[in-house]
């Protein structure tokens, strides 16, 4: 039954309240470290429980901030209506929901593998749209509130590496584009991060790497775009001249690339 | 790949919306019902237990802090429930649903002859709020909170029971619902004594007091001898001014004192003007004090105010004029910007109210976080469970909020709340934002909570009212 335990906002403690899916570690770790740090109050949403209550029982032991644990596997669908809820209800409300969650499965140029390819799009795009699909009403409904999808650099262009991840996280860019179509004329704000190379896990099967942003400077750049309610950042910012460049090189050329 | 089957969120998006509080310094997302009788009442408490939400109820929404704020749960909005069932103007008895506000109740009584016992500083507050607050006027001390003026009443408890409740029949309930902050059931019908009234005027005395010393000692004095006692106090002014001020001290006519009371007792004579001056809409005035809401700009309005008060006068005013002053200007509290205001209003003994509120005034001004408006009253204790009131005096401060200044501004209040608790204070429940469940406990003390928390077991056993308030002061 109700729970009188939870936090209650006041006047001059106001607590923010945010979403973050995928959140134990890597990016959606730093997010909600720095969103702590600057006063919300957090629902996190990850597979790994143990990490999960590490790190909640981190940002309770601080003097800002709070953060509540859930621990779901994003591919479990079916499970998002009622998580949903149930964290709305602890956190007494919602500003702001940021979808992290994302796997990259390394392949070769030569091989092809559907399970692979499967499970990208069902973490990457499938997990995200479950979600997006509670959050958006609502947000719609109240007039309010910021969409915050990871997208990747990777969604710009199909490229001869990893056909799965290129497709997953294309559809998750141009997902949050359409959202942002339909949301902004409620006044809700939909931001796509293009993160280029970030130190975490999944930068361990990229073979080459360069311009390397830490999830901690990654994690300012997003707080910084979703205040300036930007529409779309690259992290590093670089990226951006980079991505402007590939999108526009013409087919002809591209195939013959190995990027 | 299995086919999953999406279930659907549980209560209607189109009833999610934003709710503020009265000083829009604070707002929570709720589910949004506005049940019109008892059966749409209970069947919203059905909706809130089959999905595991708590029901917060709301009528004007104007209190201060979260009273009737529930982030991500249901409002309870009480106030399509407002026809006035019964007026027997023979008696004064008058029967309403506690969506009915002291506005419309005033409207329908004064030409009769009567006019409520104990009114709020705004007239859009409804019946059912100002039980669960249980409400105080200008005349605390002379006629107690509304609930002393409450015949009996019906409600509506959560499980579904219909409960009629006065001093002596279910007196427990009585003493508890009314103050109880709409945490225990829902007011359906209410029984309330009008006073009677000889003229639509009352006869007001306005004087200055120098400091905080006398300030006090003239409400003391004052209140023996008049109907309402109040005072107005410049928190801006330091030094051998700290605590400086008008009182007005108001009394009723007797019969006969007034050549024509068919005239001032009719509900025109005693409306608001629309207009000041004649011409100037007063819905815009608030646009035009809001650079005046800032330090330097109301000492100067306060120093201004106090000045022009230092001629002492007499004159006739209106029973709504004298005390709606709130309405005075629509959407005054507009006037503190986006960040919107608070209200700290403490209670305290009348031995030593004048130290304590000496220490908060200073402590405020060396702060630079002085209170923009100061409000005084004189105050008796009453029976009810959850009672704001003692033998003594209130000082209501309003405070601006400005982003940068939210952490120190926390910080100073609850220094105050020490303070206030270490001169045997006590803190009102639609008013404070920021007093803590610590607080709540030690002036309430742990019999009351105890005995407040056991009724609410027993009223509401599946604890589905709840509101922001509650979590913050009852919480654990």
């Amino acid at each position: 039954m109700p729970s009188t335990n939870r936090n209650s906002a006041t006047p001059l403690k106001p607590g923010k309240c945010a979403i973050i899916v995928g959140s134990a570690k890597g990016l959606g770790g730093a997010l909600a470290r720095k969103l702590a740090r600057e006063g919300f109050v957090l629902g996190l949403v990850d597979r790994n429980s143990e990490l999960l209550v590490q790190l909640c029982a981190e940002i309770n032991a601080g003097n800002v901030g709070q953060a509540f644990p859930y621990v779901q596997d994003v591919t479990s669908y079916e499970e998002v209506p009622a998580l949903f809820q149930k964290i709305l209800v602890d956190l007494g409300g919602l500003d702001t929901f940021i979808y992290v969650a994302g796997i990259l499965l390394p392949t070769t140029p030569t091989t092809y593998d559907f399970e692979k390819d499967r499970l990208m799009i069902s973490v990457n795009a499938l997990g995200a749209l479950a979600w997006f699909n509670v959050v958006a009403p609502v947000f719609q409904a109240l007039h309010s509130g910021h969409i915050v999808g990871i997208s990747s650099v990777a969604g710009d262009r199909g490229r001869v590496g990893n056909p799965g991840y290129n497709s997953s996280k294309a559809a998750l860019t141009t997902y949050l584009e359409a959202l942002r179509n339909r949301l902004s004329r409620y006044g809700v704000h939909v931001l796509t991060v293009k993160p280029g190379f970030m130190d975490t896990d999944m930068l361990k099967s990229s073979p080459r790497t360069f311009w390397v942003v830490s999830p901690e400077q990654a994690a300012e750049d997003v707080y910084k775009a979703l205040r300036q309610r930007r529409q779309t950042i690259y992290t590093l910012g670089r990226w951006g001249w980079i991505m402007f460049i590939i999108r526009h090189v013409p087919s002809v050329i591209f195939r013959r690339l190995s990027l | 790949m299995p086919v999953t089957k999406m279930i659907e969120p549980i209560l209607p998006v189109e009833k999610l919306t934003y709710l503020e509080n009265f000083g829009h310094s604070l707002r929570a997302a709720s589910y949004l019902y506005k049940p019109s009788s008892a059966d749409e009442i209970f069947d919203v408490f059905k909706v809130a237990k089959q999905n595991h939400l708590t029901v917060t109820l709301r009528g004007a929404g104007r209190s201060y802090n979260d009273a009737a704020l529930n982030g991500a749960g249901i409002i309870m909005d009480l106030t399509r429930m407002n026809k006035i069932l019964d007026w027997n103007p023979e008696t004064g008895m008058i029967t309403v649903e506690p969506g009915v506000t002291l506005e419309k109740l005033w409207q329908h009584v004064l030409p009769d002859g009567w006019w409520p016992p104990v009114v709020s500083g705004t007239m859009t507050t409804t019946l059912g709020g100002c039980l669960g607050m249980n409400i105080h006027g200008k005349n605390n001390y002379r006629m107690g909170p509304i609930g002393e003026h409450v015949q009996e009443f019906t409600a509506l408890l959560p499980t579904g029971a219909v409960m009629t409740c006065s001093p002596e029949k279910n007196g427990d309930l009585f003493y508890s619902m009314i103050s109880g902050m709409g945490m225990l059931g829902v007011f359906t019908s209410i029984t309330l004594k009008m006073k009677r009234v000889y003229s639509g005027l009352l006869r007001v005395k306005a004087y200055p007091v120098s400091n905080l010393h006398n300030h006090l000692n003239e409400i003391f004095l004052a209140a023996p001898d008049h109907d309402y006692t109040v005072g107005w106090l410049d928190a801006t002014a330091g030094g051998s001014g700290m605590g400086r001020g008008q009182i007005h001290a108001a009394k009723y006519l007797h019969e006969g004192e007034d050549p024509d009371p068919q005239k001032t007792l009719r509900v025109e004579y005693q409306t608001l003007p629309a207009t000041m001056f004649g011409f100037f809409p007063k819905a815009s005035i608030h646009y035009f004090m809001t650079p005046f809401f800032n330090n330097p700009g109301v000492k100067l309005v306060n120093t201004a105010k106090y000045i022009a008060g230092l001629r002492k006068g007499e004159h006739l005013q209106s029973h709504a004029a004298f005390h709606f002053l709130l309405d005075y200007v629509p959407n005054w509290e507009l006037g503190y910007g986006k960040n919107g205001l608070i209200q700290y209003q403490s209670f305290l003994p009348k031995e030593t109210a004048e130290a304590t509120w000496n220490e908060i005034l200073t402590i405020s001004q060396k702060k630079g976080m002085p209170s923009y408006l100061g409000v005084t009253k004189r105050h008796r204790p009453d029976k009810f469970l959850l009672s704001h009131a003692v033998d003594g005096f209130s000082l209501a401060l309003d405070f601006k909020i400005t982003i940068g200044s939210r952490d120190k501004m926390y910080a100073m209040l609850q220094d105050f709340d020490r303070i206030v608790l270490q001169a045997g204070g006590r803190f009102y429940f639609a008013k404070n934002s920021e007093t803590s469940s610590e607080t709540a406990l030690q002036f309430l003390g742990e019999e009351t909570v105890k005995r407040f928390k056991a009724l609410k077991h027993r009223t509401d056993p599946d604890n589905l009212l709840e509101s922001n308030l509650y979590r913050r002061v009852f919480g654990s």
